[in-house]
Order: structure tokens, then sequence, then C-alpha cells
């Protein structure tokens, strides 16, 4: 009788310990029934960013898109990354020529879409942001957009238990730090990979063009190519458009140099159908109005792109196969896919 | 009574589980430490914030709310040229925080020392490589979140010249690259050699004299240039200003 009572306080003992390595379920991360590896698609070139100190979880993607979508992140908890990033707008945001903040505050550019950001070599339009790491934080402190403090965010995540055990669940321990914050939110921005177009499809050799619309890939690389460059369709690189100038420098804002006035990043050509209106700035609201800019709207200025210098000639005819084409662009699947959705 | 030793050895085994265990330290019979101590200083008055007044070249008379400065990169040389470089070495030497302005190098090997070097700023490389933490974190309000990069000196204050609102005078000097890069570096020689020693913990204090940003060779008139925060001449200016601001008073 004393040798089973011996064994029974020590298997409580064991149990107790080995129950004590793991977590509550109930605070076990929401989902993780979905694939969240980084998968670098056929024929792209590497990432810029390889998540290499920054390693991808399940645990670790759950806690980004939760923090992607809470808008404690805000001051007054208004607004969240995808108030002004919704999804079905791939990451943009619709109707919005200009993103809108806290109290109703306009910004003076247009959100840019979110995804395949892993292969950007800057972020915002104006590229002031030089890591993807660096990019969370920029809304958030910016009085337009979230206008919020660093400590005041760590303060309401740590007030919230099951945040501290996301956090644990993601890096090991309950600290929540700017470090973190920042890593996290990455984890999920940085995964989200759009490559599921008919344009992928055809380069994948599972869908063929149309006739119009492989008339108009020729157009394209014809006449696009050189700035929106395959298969991510941006180089990246900043160049004036030839839009009506306005007070807003781009590139110039950050580097200070007068031969980057009114130079913005070129935007990747994908998921155009979502992310209307268009520019910087938002001001053309069609895909055909902007063909009209490049055809009879350029601007003349001394820091305009050599190769818009004569405009772009299209015929009637040019111009509808290059819609065609841009449409093949447009990833449904993206726009729809559950692991980017708030859970 | 065996069995009964068996089964304590394993529930003892289950406790320890769960506890992380730490690799033993290194035997560091041959290395020892060091403090490096910041004073600031306007001239010859001790650096008091908020209250006290002062005067730079101009004539200018201001008081200091903010002074912030990254100290970086720290090394250690003997006169035969050997060095120690400090591994993780960002200090933000804060004057509102009394802790900040001392630190403890340690893992330093033994020996007599002659000078120290280190950068006034953050590396290029941190301004260039993601999310940090400690000192880099930028909670500590020493980073340019839409232009990425760090602050590496802030100074803030008022001055009855300042045409600024509030009468404020604002620097915040940044800057990681090319022409506009603001990172210096300073290296000072010890008035009476270090001597590195297991057992001791000798101070190095550093004095840094704040008048140096107003001065030589770039005087700042306040009314003519209050706010300056946007990368450019103006802050290389006052870099080369205060780069030669430190210098070893003592080691005690």
């Amino acid at each position: 009788m004393k040798n089973s009572f011996s064994l029974f306080i020590f298997l409580l003992v064991l149990v107790c310990n080995l129950w004590s390595c793991h977590t509550d379920p109930l605070l076990q991360p929401i989902s993780k029934n979905t694939d969240i590896s980084f998968v670098q698609p056929t024929n792209w070139p590497a990432p810029n960013y390889n998540f290499q100190n920054n390693t991808l979880t399940p645990d670790g993607f759950a806690l980004g898109r939760r923090l992607f979508y809470d808008t404690r992140l805000s001051i007054d908890n208004t607004v969240a990354c995808a108030s002004c990033h919704e999804q079905s707008t791939a990451f943009a945001q619709i109707d919005h020529p200009t993103s809108h903040g806290v109290r109703n505050q306009l910004g003076n550019r247009n959100s840019p879409a979110l995804f395949n950001l892993a292969w950007h070599t800057s972020f915002f339009w104006d590229g002031g942001v030089n890591h993807i790491e660096n990019q969370p934080i920029a809304p958030i402190m910016n009085p337009v957009e979230m206008d919020e403090s660093l400590p005041n965010v760590i303060a309401k995540l740590n007030a919230d238990l099951s945040y501290r055990q996301q956090f644990k669940n993601a890096f090991g321990t309950e600290e929540i730090n700017t470090q973190r914050l920042q890593k996290a939110i990455v984890q999920f921005m940085g995964a989200i990979v759009s490559n599921q177009s008919k344009y992928d499809q055809v380069k994948n050799g599972k869908a063929s063009f149309t006739a119009d619309e492989q008339a108009g890939y020729v157009l394209f690389q014809q006449k696009c190519n050189t700035c929106h460059a395959e298969p991510l369709f941006t180089d990246f690189s900043f160049r004036n458009n030839g839009m009506p100038i306005t007070l807003d420098s781009g590139r110039a804002h950050i580097t200070g140099l007068a031969s980057d006035r009114f130079k913005f990043k070129v935007p990747s050509l994908r998921n155009l159908y979502f992310t209307k209106p268009y520019m910087h700035n938002g001001s053309i609201a069609t895909l055909d109005a902007v063909l009209d800019h490049y055809m009879s709207g350029i601007v003349q200025s001394s820091t305009l792109d050599p190769s818009l210098q004569n405009q772009i000639t299209l015929s009637a005819a040019d111009k509808s196969k290059l819609i065609a084409f841009l449409n093949t662009l447009n990833d449904y699947e993206f726009v729809k896919d559950i692991r980017f959705k708030k859970q | 009574m065996k069995s009964k030793i068996i089964l304590i050895v394993i529930v003892a085994t289950s406790l320890f589980s769960c506890i992380k265990k730490d690799d033993p330290a290194p035997p560091s019979a041959t290395n020892a430490s060091t403090k490096i101590t910041f004073q600031n200083f306007v001239g010859t008055k001790p650096l008091v914030l908020n209250t006290e007044w002062y005067t730079n070249a101009n004539g200018d008379s201001f008081k200091v709310s903010t002074y912030k400065y990254y100290i970086t990169n720290i090394k250690l040389a003997k006169a035969d040229g050997s060095v120690y470089t400090e591994t993780e070495s960002y200090h933000l030497i804060n004057e509102a925080e009394a802790s900040t302005k001392f630190f403890v190098m340690g893992n330093i090997p033994e020996g007599n020392y002659t000078s120290i070097s280190f950068l006034i700023g953050v590396d290029s490389t941190r301004n260039t490589t993601g999310a940090q933490t400690g000192a880099l974190d930028p909670i500590n309000g020493m980073f340019w979140t839409w232009n990425s990069g760090y602050i590496m000196a802030k100074f803030e204050g008022t001055s009855p010249q300042s045409t600024a609102s509030g009468k404020s005078i604002i620097y915040h000097v940044g800057g990681f690259s090319g022409l506009t890069s603001v990172i210096r570096a300073a290296t000072l020689s010890f008035p009476t050699t270090l001597v590195v020693k297991a057992g001791t913990t000798p101070n190095i204090h550093i004095y840094g004299d704040v008048a140096e940003w107003f001065g030589f060779p770039n005087v700042i008139d306040f009314s003519q240039k209050p706010v300056l925060m946007t990368l450019g001449k103006d802050l290389v200016n006052l870099a080369d200003n205060y780069q030669d601001m430190f210098k070893v008073s003592h080691i005690d």
C-alpha cells in the first residue's frame, strides 16, 4: 500500500511536470491547418528577403496576421494595417485615391498593394524604408496613418494575455518588444505571394493566351517591359512617369537630390483589376485612362524618364489588346486565399 | 530502498527536464573588465537639463532639454597595436537617464591599453539590416521610420534667439551613407595607461563637450538654423563639429 501510494505521487509529479512543458490548448494559435511555407515560384529570381534571420513558422505567421488585422496598433484603436490594405483588393484600398488614417485624416499617397514584398528592395512610393522589417513601424507612427507610439502598442499587446501566449509560441518567451513586433508582421506580410494569375499558368504551360492576350503580350514586351519587368512586373526603380507635378517631390524627399524630384517607385502590374485607382496619388481611376496618360498625357519635366520622352504610341486596337494581356495578371486565387484572411 | 532512490532520481530528473541549461562560462583567467563613464559638459560647466543656461560660439544663449547619442563599435588598443573589440557594441547615452551614462565591458584580455576608439553613431550595416533591439530598438526614439536610419545624435532645447515655434532649437543628426553620412570615428588616447587585470574594474572617464556642436568649424547661429533634421550638408556640418567633442579626462 505504501509503495503504491509512492508510485501514485511519483506519477502525479511526473505528469504535472510533463504538462508544464505544454501550452494551454485554449491558447493555441487559431489555425495551423494551412501551409505557409515560403516557396520561390519557378522561373522567378531569388527573393531579396528570405526569412534567414526570421524563421517563418505557423505560429509567427498567425501572430503577424493577427497584428495586421488589429486596430489596437493605432492610437484610437480604429485603424489596422488591413484598413488600407484589404485582401479583396490585393491588399490595396479601393475607392480611396489616398490612404485614410485615424481621425479621418487623408494621406497624400495611394495605399500600395501588398504582395510579393519579399522581392522588394525598398518600401513606400518613395522607397524611404530600406528593409521590410522596418516597414511596419512607419505607418504605426505616421501622424496621418495610425499615429501611435511604440511604447503604447507594446503596452496594449502586453495587456492581452492571448498575445503574450502567441509571442511565446512564435519566439519562445512572452516578451513583446519592437523587434518581435516587426518580425512577426513580416512573417505574414513577407509570406504573401501572388503567383497564380493566368499569366503564371501560361508560363507554367497550364493555360494559353487568347489571340488578343498574346498580341497584347507582344505589345507589353515592346512598350512596357523596361520598367514593369517580368516576372514581378516592376524593376523596383524610381522613375518620373510624367504625371502632373504636385507638391510631392517623391524620391527626392528621401535622397535630397534634385535629380530624384517627382520620381516614384515603379509599381507591379500584377492584380491591376483589384487595385484601382492608379498612380502614386490615386489620381487615375481606370486602366483605360492610365494608358491614355502614357499615350497623350505625359507632362514634360527635367526628371521625366527618358523612355517616356516621346510618349507611347498605341492604336485603339493595340490598347484593347494590351488591356487584355494586363488582365491576365490578375490573381483571383490570391485575393480569396484563406491563409491571408482575418481569422 | 534501491527502488526509492531510483524513484527520487526519476522525479528529480522530470523536475529539471523543463529548465533550460546555460552552457558553463568559459574559463576567463586572462580576461577582465573595465567601466566607461560618459560625462557631458557645456564648455567647463556640467550639463544640467532644463534649468541651466549656456552660451554658444555665436553668443546665443540656450537651455538643453534632450541630449542623446550613440557610442558604438568600441575598441581598446594596446601599445603593441593589438586591439580588443567589444562584441555587440551599441550604447545609447541619454543625459536624462543616469544608468545609460556608464557601462562595463567584459571579457577583455588582460594587459596595458593606451587608447580607445569608437563610432559616434550607428554603423551603416545596422542601418540596413532590419529590425534591431536593445540600444538600437526604435522605441528609444532614435530611428527615422519614414526614411530608414538612426538618429546618431539628438539635441533639443530652447534659445531666445531661435526663430522656430516655441523658441525651440532641435537638431536630429542622421545619415549613414555617401555624402550625407554623419557617422564619425573618434580615437582618444589615455592620459595614463589603462591596466586591465582580473579582480579590478578600472573606470575610463570620458568628457563630452556639447559646446562643440555649435562652434568649430561651422558656427551655428540659432536664429538662422534653429531646426535641422533633414539629411544633408547642415547635419554633416554638425557632425563635423561634434566629432572632436570627446576626451578621456582620467582613469581611476
